[in-house]
């Protein structure tokens, strides 16, 4: 019966042909809905929100540089002997991994070009995975509803370094098997079950001949595949909670302010993917990145002074220059129950790495935990509105920038001839002291904008103009702001510390009372954004007709 | 005057958190006006605009044939030289270049110039309704209560068990990724072979060494001999084995009790793996006798042993015991006394059962 009722529907008919072929597919999917839900969803624009999108972008290009390289790169460890164009190595022994990647170099037309693009993406790549990682954190896009996806955004930085160093090992050169050399050694620090892993990665002793087969795998199928799949999650997430938006007049957090995504902002967005494919290109071609030619085949021999590891490792094998090995007689190595302990190399690369993964993954429990707040929030923080958690980023980043620095120490030493023994010392300190001076300064930093902000949304904007008054006195002409600009600087929120409350049971526990202190510690330095009586008073205070330009609009008069 | 706040901090005279004082903040005045551009009113304009989007989607045009050309113009013959390729690398750069940015930026500036620009609201809804949420916990109950899961806690239990072990098979056999880890570590190819001890021999040629081409001050890079005669594993042998050979003045050389004899004449000869993570500990520092990792910059001290005297590393590295045959060359009298290279949570019983 209802089949009949439906069939009786006036029937819509295509009058085109490409309508006719959209209608059919239409029919059997039903992307007329799909259409009508996203096809004018609005989304906030902002320079900001451009790094999730480079990512994205590099991603693509990574995959179709990459399976351009597979068509072409061997990875067997078989001994060769090096029979292509390149005469410096003819007839060298190496892997048939290296010789596959310098024919690709070398024999392969645009295959050099293409390398190029796949090395210079997978850096872009990485780097603006981290960039978008702090404006997320800067603005506090990762409070609720977000918090989810900010883990997905943690584990997708982890998995690119994974790709990065997977890829990096791959041609089989003298630097990747250092690289591989040093994880070893890494490993093999591990207690109890380290030898075992490197066994087993290795396929028995380093190097073998199984580990970049191995990779390859992990590099061009698991890693890919998982990275591919927390991207879809990633933006399903963003799609259910909509884009944040800056503060600004107009904007909340029951709304969204943008573009239409069809056409303006899906314009701005497909153009940009171009954009990047455009840049990535053009630094392939002109700056040359990775000449494993130069470098040789790998071998365990030859030294390698000055060389440098791709630079999103870098942190790790900072760390590790950084940890001294003895101190005075004191060994950081040393036997209990007859097994050895290599604190020297254990703590470096595990601490400090894994005190930035935990903080970075457990920052919007512990934020809510501090602030009781269980609002959604949509309106992003200015980062001087928010002064203590800008300060703990910037701490938290300058202690990865210090590590950071730390694995270029010979570089820096060189470069300035300064000891290196000097350098390493001073980045020691640094490594202690740099996060708690960059959190003192960046937080009275941010007080300091917020006091300004405050000043001009009462006292108006500094014009530069110097009026001299009939009693001699020399002043500046302040203009008041239009009312948008001005509500820009006063419409955030700012919390003051929430008092320790007891429980059900009339108790304040240990818990909360610690609770309690930290509320303190974040909020207790605050600057509370300029109210209309404040304003009305400013005024008052201020009763200069002559100079000061009045032209109060009219929601401010009330 | 009378509640000027200075704005100075700790002053929460002007409390502001969301929900409370609402009177005491400003109005939001909502969304700025609208403004319109040039090519909104300026047919011109608009026509100019135009114009570039067309002369940008033009210029990618050219870049395509640029990379065409220098893809199939430049041929990279059997004698290609490293110029050819890199001209041809940069060719290509700049076509992709050009026929990528030409879209984008063409694009980007239509939306930009020419389509609407109009600032637009939408309200948010809720990720979860209620509603939903009472449903959704309804149709869980209903499920539950159907499997009869929770009357039922044999099925439960012996279903949890069973879930529990399933993965273990697909755990188990990754056991082939490797072999066990065995005494192989501690042993290097300086092992003497059936009683003959085995040459230092120059990284890579492989010819023996004399002690007298060692002459005071000098470095040189050593593997075993037949190091390069090996067909399999050799580079997991010369991962353990090479070795750097240094001579000093014997005074300043200080042997430890039962080391006397590991040296000839002041020529000594080290483990070239450094103990920290085993990259080659390669750069000989004559004047202080240090040797120096480039990875991280261990220093090892010559006088002292290879005593570790600045960096990450903790340990010495390993001496290898040498004299000279009755030809003149240098030998190293047994394999190394200890396991060469970084760290690894058996060493120290591998280095016993070595000594014992
Ligand atoms: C997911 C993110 C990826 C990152 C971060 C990444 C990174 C890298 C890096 C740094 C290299 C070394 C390049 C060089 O030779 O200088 C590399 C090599 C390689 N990658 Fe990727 N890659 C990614 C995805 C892929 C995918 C999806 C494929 C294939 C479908 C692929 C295929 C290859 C191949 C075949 C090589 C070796 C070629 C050579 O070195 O000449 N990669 N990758
Ligand atoms: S490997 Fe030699 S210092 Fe790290």
């Amino acid at each position: 019966m209802s089949a009949a009722s439906t069939a009786e529907a006036p029937a819509f008919v295509a009058k085109t042909k490409t309508g006719r072929i959209t209608d059919f597919v239409d029919q059997r999917v039903g992307g007329s809905g799909i259409l009508r839900e996203f096809g004018r969803k609005v989304f906030p624009d902002h320079w900001s929100f451009m790094f999730g999108e480079v990512a994205l972008y590099s991603f693509v290009i990574l995959l179709l540089s990459g399976t351009f390289l597979t068509f072409f790169f061997d990875p067997s460890m078989a001994e060769t002997h090096y029979d292509g164009s390149y005469l410096p190595l003819k007839n060298v022994e190496m892997s048939v991994a290296y010789s596959s990647s310098l024919n690709i170099s070398f024999d392969v037309r645009g295959g050099l070009f293409m390398r190029q693009v796949h090395h210079w993406a997978a850096l872009l790549f990485v780097a603006s995975i981290g960039v978008h990682m702090l404006r997320v954190f800067f603005t506090g896009a990762f409070r609720k509803p977000r918090e989810m996806n900010w883990v997905v955004g943690g584990v997708l930085l982890i998995l690119a370094m994974a790709a990065g160093f997977t890829g990096y090992s791959l041609p089989d050169d003298l630097l990747s098997g250092n690289g591989l050399r040093i994880i070893d050694g890494v490993i093999k620090a591990i207690p109890v079950v380290g030898t075992y892993i490197s066994f087993f990665l290795f396929g028995g002793e380093f190097p073998g001949t199984a580990i970049i087969g191995r990779l390859y795998m992990l590099h061009i199928l698991l890693v890919p595949a998982l990275i591919l799949l927390m991207i879809v999650l990633h933006l399903f997430m963003v799609v259910v909670h909509k884009h944040t938006q800056y503060p600004g007049p107009g904007r909340n957090d029951g709304n969204v302010v943008g573009y239409p995504l069809g056409p303006v902002y899906a314009a701005k967005a497909g153009g940009f993917f171009f954009i990047v494919f455009g840049v990535l290109a053009l630094m392939a071609g002109f700056f040359t990145i990775n000449p494993i030619w130069n470098y040789g085949p790998y071998d365990p021999s030859p030294v390698s002074a000055g060389t440098q590891p791709d630079w999103y490792i870098g942190f790790v094998d900072g760390a590790l220059r950084l940890m001294p090995g003895v101190i005075g007689d004191f060994h950081f190595e040393y036997i209990i129950f007859g097994h050895v302990l290599t604190l020297n190399v254990l703590l470096p690369a595990l601490v400090p790495a894994g005190i930035i993964f935990t903080v970075l993954f457990m920052y919007p429990w512990i934020e809510r935990w501090i602030t009781k707040d269980d609002r959604e929030h949509h309106v992003l923080d200015r980062p001087r509105n928010a002064p203590t958690r800008t300060a703990i980023g910037v701490a938290g980043f300058t202690w990865y920038c210090v590590m950071w620095a730390a694995a270029g120490s010979d570089l820096i030493a060189t470069h300035f001839h300064v000891s290196l023994n000097d350098v390493t010392y001073w980045l020691r300190t640094l490594f202690f002291i740099g996060p708690v001076i960059a959190f003192t300064v960046t937080k009275r930093v941010a007080l300091a904008l917020q006091r300004k902000d405050r000043e001009i949304a009462l006292h108006g904007r500094e014009t530069g103009r110097i009026v001299r008054l009939p009693h001699g006195e020399f002043i500046e002409v302040h203009a008041p702001l239009d009312e948008y600009k001005h509500y820009k600087l006063v419409g955030f929120e700012s919390p003051v510390p929430l008092p320790a409350v007891p429980n059900d049971h009339g108790i304040v526990t240990r818990k909360e009372k610690r609770r309690a202190w930290l509320s303190r510690w974040f909020f207790e330095d605050r600057v509370a954004p300029a109210t209309p009586a404040e304003l009305e008073a400013a005024h008052g205070h201020h009763a200069q007709p002559a100079v000061e330009a009045r032209e109060e609009s009219k929601s401010l008069s009330h | 005057m009378g509640n000027h706040s200075d704005g100075s901090p700790n002053h929460s005279g002007t409390v502001a958190t969301a929900g409370q004082n609402e009177v005491e903040k400003f109005q939001d005045p909502g969304i700025p006006p609208h403004r319109l551009r040039l090519a909104d009113t300026d047919p011109k304009a608009a026509k100019r605009a135009e114009r570039q989007v067309a002369l940008l989607f033009g210029a990618s045009v050219v870049g395509t044939l640029i990379f065409l050309v220098a893809y199939f113009a430049i041929d990279l013959g059997d004698d290609s030289s490293i110029a050819t390729i890199r001209l041809q690398n940069a060719l290509l750069g700049v076509g992709t270049a050009f026929a990528m940015l030409g879209i984008g930026t063409g694009i980007v500036h239509w939306a930009k110039a020419l389509m609407p620009d109009h600032e637009v609201s939408e309200e948010r809804h809720a990720v979860r309704i209620e509603e939903d949420r009472v449903a959704a916990v309804r149709i869980v109950d209903d499920i539950v209560e159907e499997t009869g899961i929770k009357r039922r806690p044999l099925i439960r239990n012996t279903l949890l068990g069973a879930v529990a072990l399933a993965p273990l098979p697909a755990l188990a056999v990754f056991g082939d990724l490797g072999p066990r880890p065995d005494n192989t570590l501690s042993h290097t190819m300086w092992a003497p072979q059936e009683g003959k001890l085995k040459r230092l021999t120059r990284d890579p040629d492989g010819t023996p060494i004399k002690a007298s081409d060692v002459t005071l001050g000098s470095a040189f890079h050593v593997i075993p001999e037949g190091l390069n005669e090996l067909h399999e594993g050799k580079l997991n042998e010369k991962a353990k084995a090479v070795v750097l050979l240094m001579r000093l003045d014997p005074s300043s050389l200080n042997p430890s009790k039962g080391r006397e004899d590991w040296s000839y004449n002041g020529i000594v000869a080290y483990s070239k793996i450094c103990t920290h993570v085993g990259c080659p500990v390669a750069l000989y520092e004559q004047q202080t006798h240090h040797l120096l990792c480039p990875c991280h910059q261990s220093t090892f001290d010559l006088t002292n042993e290879c005593k570790v005297i600045f960096g990450p590393a903790s340990r010495p590295l390993p001496q290898l015991p040498i004299a000279v045959d009755d030809e003149g060359y240098l030998v190293a009298t047994s394999d190394f006394k200890e396991p060469v290279g970084p760290s690894y949570w058996e060493r120290d019983e591998h280095e016993r059962s070595i000594n014992s």
